[in-house]
């Protein structure tokens, strides 16, 4: 299948505020999204997940943020990091849509739901005020809203935050993209309303045949809603697998230690898992690998030369930047 | 002191309604109260973790503040080794809040920004009167004395809020309000705390009221579980037995909602549709029967209000059908 | 301009510009200054404000005439600068330097006691509103509303009216007391959302009491909005003082003030703009000097203001 949207070496760094130094956010991150599939980016805060998603529409703020010459984001074989403003502003909302975490900040609150649903058709389709308005309702009646015909006129403040984040998806969807990206889309929400949310990206996403970025913190969203998964720690990606892959064989001592981690409803009461320290500063990761003063089996070639990403033995694509792969041997805990 | 095996805890019939404002400048008609917290009862003896779960808005937060007599109730009791907290005074409440303390959930917030870690753990000591040493406090909650210097804009979430947990344990409490502690942090992160909480009550004999919305933190630190829906307890029972077998639908519900991290997990997920009504207008008769997926429900569960009541020795749930549950 | 004016201006000038340095020195090693000048404009603020304080301490020495005198009505009115009048001469032939020197004196002075009196005033009210809500703020709140409604100068006018020989002490207290609703407004606002921050209700659960509270916790956290009010309620003030000059109860002639300089001047305005020009421009130098200091102490007082 050909690839819908590449990203290679992507590199963005911000220089932080008083020229003391450049934070490297993203750092040097490659990876694929096939039509039709989602493909899941888990991280902790500080990862640069997030970032790595604002890049691949130039929405980092610049300065302090640049991506860095020599980054590659392909999107149907044309490089967006090359296009004109106005070409750009042709793919954002269009071909590459996106949502976000706060669904209560990323609404304008001086206009109606219909009216925001409405614009990215306007501007897109060039569809008049009266037939974008048609369509909007059509768009709350897809993501679920009850009664869209009054709905349509309600301002962000009369909806629930569940409400919210369905018409974000309205919004994003107006115009059939073929990438979403979905930046932490149920963070903020309760747990059944994110359910409802997890379930109606999963129709959607069937009935309209996009492909979806799923950018997350929780292994648990992860593992039952992704096809694929890319874990990042410190700016880089530490490993990529199939979603049944990475949580059946972890190979990177960091997707272990986090999946290890994640308090489980199905365990008994028991201490949890937990790695230690925290994660360095973007501005000074510790040399070699990222993530050795943090690992239980770091030994001395983790300290002096950061791996690349080699390919496990588990199945094909599944890579890890890890020197333990080609060490089985030490993945002994030396404590 | 109490007898081992007594509570230490005991909140009997709490309520708490957010007056609804006057409209006319204060002279009209008040609009509907929020019902916040609406008649909660529970108990907790020494030593033990009464896990308290619920999403926004079911007024979970508001049980805990209120207990501290952060803010005052409307009515009801709490008592506190058999002190009535609502009926202290001044004096004497200064004296009970050294036995009673809070951690909070947002770690941004919960520390003033223009006081130093050690400005922070020393002023609980000056309240008091007390002679405690800051840096004994730090390595207590496994930070280096160093830190003693910083401003919490330079501490990582995780190290403000063990500072937070630092704060709480100065005045050398008996009882612990965990204000979703561990919700803001990062899944490594929140295992340390998670792990640190549990170290402490067994070093501290400490008791914990542990809030929070989430059931699978909740299951690593609970001893008991109450489940609150729109200001009431809506299922309450050992830890154990609650996670194995819920009575209540809603419960139920909020079991599957958990994304579990297992892709192979092929378990039924119930969806509830809908979103939890405003506590100024609760739906009569059962609070959650309009996003009830139970199958019996009935014109019974939309008029009649369904008590807390027992239903194995232990397990309370407030469901007609309880007895047979999803 | 006598030889010793000069020397003395050129030491005032010097003097200060040693302050600024010998502190800027001082930020190298103490981290709370280092924030107090993390701008540019502080250093020339603070300058500046010394330089004027300096002035004003040493004003017989930079004078070369008495503020007060008229040194020729006939011959020598409205007078452009020169070597001798160096910002020329007022309508009454007195020389607007000495005058402007003189003034210094009384102008910094109303600024300061004016707005002193109205930011305590303000941050006490707007710290109790806030912080007590229920009818306490009802009550404050309300009274603030008719202090914003009544007109000030006609506040001024009626105390004037009513009180017959009102020492000018009084009036730029007066002035000072009708000054802070404003500033109640935005502290009750920034007190409103601080005390619902869980360090506050830290604070609270760990037995502090209301004043520790609000001394040790609310009120250096509302320290940015209180300090640029200060800075701004100066220039405030100084204005209002030309104002009530202006209406012939500011300060009684023939004594000096910016503002009734400013009032004095009007009249010549076109053929003689320096007699109006250089007070004003000293009013605005010293509204922009305060808040270029202000600044400075806010991220003094922030430590989350990286150096």
């Amino acid at each position: 299948m050909s690839v819908l949207l590449r990203v290679r070496d992507l590199k963005t760094y911000f220089v932080t505020e008083h020229g003391k130094g450049t934070a490297r956010a993203v750092d040097d991150v490659s990876f694929d999204l096939y039509p039709g599939e989602t493909l899941g980016i888990v991280g902790e805060s500080g990862c640069g997940k997030t970032v790595t998603s604002l890049s691949i529409l130039r929405l980092v703020p610049e300065p302090p943020g640049h991506i860095l010459p020599g980054s590659l984001i392909e999107f149907e074989g044309r490089n967006l990091l090359a296009l004109s403003a106005p070409e750009l502003r042709a793919v954002r909302g269009n071909q590459i849509a996106m949502i976000f975490q706060e669904p209560m900040t990323s609404l304008n609150p001086v206009f109606t739901v219909g009216d925001q649903i409405a614009e990215a058709a306007i501007i897109h389709q060039h569809l008049s005020r009266r037939a974008a308005r048609v369509r909007a309702i059509e768009m709350l009646r897809l993501v679920g809203i009850p009664d869209p015909d009054e709905r349509v006129d309600d301002y962000p403040h009369q909806l629930s935050g569940g409400m919210r984040q369905r018409v974000m998806i309205a919004m994003a969807l107006i115009c059939h993209p073929k990438v979403l990206i979905a930046d932490e889309p149920t963070t903020a929400l309760d747990v059944t309303i994110q359910a409802q949310i997890l379930e109606l990206l999963d129709r959607l996403q069937h009935e309209l045949g996009m492909a979806v970025l799923l950018i997350t913190h929780d292994l648990g969203v992860v593992a039952g809603h992704a096809d694929r998964v890319v874990v990042m720690y410190a700016g880089r990606v530490v490993e990529t697998a199939t979603t049944e892959a990475l949580f059946e064989h972890p190979t990177h001592p960091y997707t272990e230690g986090l999946l290890a981690a994640v308090p489980r409803i199905d365990a008994p009461r028991a201490r949890l898992h937990a790695i230690p320290g925290q994660v360095p500063a973007a501005t000074a990761w510790p040399p070699g690998c990222r993530f050795h003063p943090r690992c239980p089996y770091a030994w001395e070639k983790c300290v002096a030369q950061e791996p690349p990403l080699l390919e496990t033995r588990n199945e094909a694509g599944h890579t890890a930047r890890c020197w333990l792969v080609t060490e089985p041997e030490r993945r002994a805990p030396k404590r | 002191m109490t007898a081992p095996g007594s509570l230490l805890v005991e909140v009997r019939d709490l309520v708490k309604h957010y007056p609804g404002e006057r409209s006319w400048f204060g002279l009209g008609a008040p609009r509907a109260a929020v019902r916040a917290v609406d008649g909660v009862s529970f108990t907790i003896a020494p030593g033990r973790t009464l896990g308290l779960v619920g999403e926004s808005g079911s007024g979970k937060t508001t049980v805990g503040r209120t207990m501290l007599r952060l803010q005052e109730p409307t009515s009801g009791k709490v008592l506190f080794e058999g002190n009535d907290v609502f009926g202290l005074d001044a004096a004497r409440l200064r004296a009970l809040r050294r036995k009673m303390q809070i951690v909070f959930q947002d770690p941004y917030s919960s520390l003033n920004p223009r006081m130093t870690v050690e400005e922070t753990l020393r002023e609980p000591l000056e309240i008091h009167r007390l002679n405690g040493a800051v840096s004994a406090l730090l390595d207590e909650v496994g930070l280096d004395a160093a830190f003693a210097k910083r401003y919490p804009h330079e501490l990582s979430g995780g190290q403000r809020q063990r500072v937070g947990i630092a704060r709480a344990l100065s005045v050398e409490p008996r009882f612990i309000v965990c204000d979703e502690p561990v919700s803001a942090l990062d899944v490594s992160v929140q295992a340390q705390v998670l792990n640190l909480l549990a170290d402490l009550q067994a070093k501290r004999r400490l008791t914990y009221l542990f809030i929070a919305h989430d059931l699978a933190v909740v299951r690593h630190i609970a001893d008991d579980v109450a489940v609150m829906y729109l200001g009431k307890i809506v299922e309450h029972a050992p830890a154990a037995e609650i996670y194995a077998q819920p009575r209540h639908p809603y419960t139920t519900a909020l079991l599957s909602a958990v994304p579990e991290p297992n892709p192979r997990a092929s378990k039924q997920r119930i969806v509830l549709t809908g979103d939890m009504p405003s506590p100024a207008h609760p739906p009569p008769g059962c609070p959650f029967h309009p996003r009830c997926p139970h199958p019996k429900k009935s014109e019974r569960c939309r008029t009649e209000p369904p008590p807390l009541r027992p239903i194995t020795p232990g397990h309370l749930a407030a469901c007609h059908y309880a007895e047979e549950p999803m | 301009m006598t030889l010793g004016n000069w020397f003395a201006l050129l030491v005032a000038l010097v003097v200060a510009a040693e302050v600024v340095r010998a502190l800027r020195h001082r930020a190298l090693r103490q981290e709370r200054w280092r924030r107090f000048f993390r701008l540019r404009t502080t250093s020339w603020g603070l300058g500046i404000l010394t330089f004027l304080v300096l002035v004003a301490l040493a004003a017989p020495l930079l004078a070369p005439f008495d503020p007060n005198r008229q040194l020729d009505i006939v011959h020598l009115t409205n007078r452009p600068p020169s070597w001798t009048f160096l910002l020329g001469t007022d309508p009454l032939s007195r020389d607007v330097w000495s005058r402007l020197v003189y003034g210094t004196r009384v102008s910094l002075g109303i600024g300061a006691l004016g707005a002193l009196v109205a930011v305590a005033l303000g941050t006490l009210v707007g710290a109790l509103a806030g912080y007590y809500r229920r009818w306490i703020d009802a009550v404050l709140m309300r009274g603030v509303d008719v202090g914003l409604a009544l007109p000030r100068i006609f506040v001024l006018l009626m105390a004037v009216a009513l009180w017959d020989g009102l020492p000018f002490a009084a009036l730029v207290v007066a002035i000072g007391l009708t000054s802070w609703f404003g500033t109640s407004r935005l502290v009750r606002a920034e007190v409103l959302s601080l005390r619902q921050r869980d360090f506050v209700v830290a604070a609270r659960a760990l037995g502090a009491g209301s004043s520790r509270v609000i001394v040790r916790h609310v009120l250096p956290n509302a320290a940015a909005p209180i300090i640029v009010s200060a800075a701004l309620g100066v220039g405030n003030v100084l204005l209002l003082e030309a104002a009530l000059s202006f209406l012939g109860i500011g300060v009684p002639p023939p004594d000096a003030s910016w503002g009734n300089m400013i009032a004095d001047g009007m009249p010549s305005i076109y053929t003689a703009p320096w007699s109006t020009f250089f007070p004003g421009l000293a009013i605005s130098l010293v509204v922009m000097s305060l808040n270029g200091a202000a600044d400075g102490v806010r991220d003094a007082l922030d430590p989350r203001e990286a150096p």
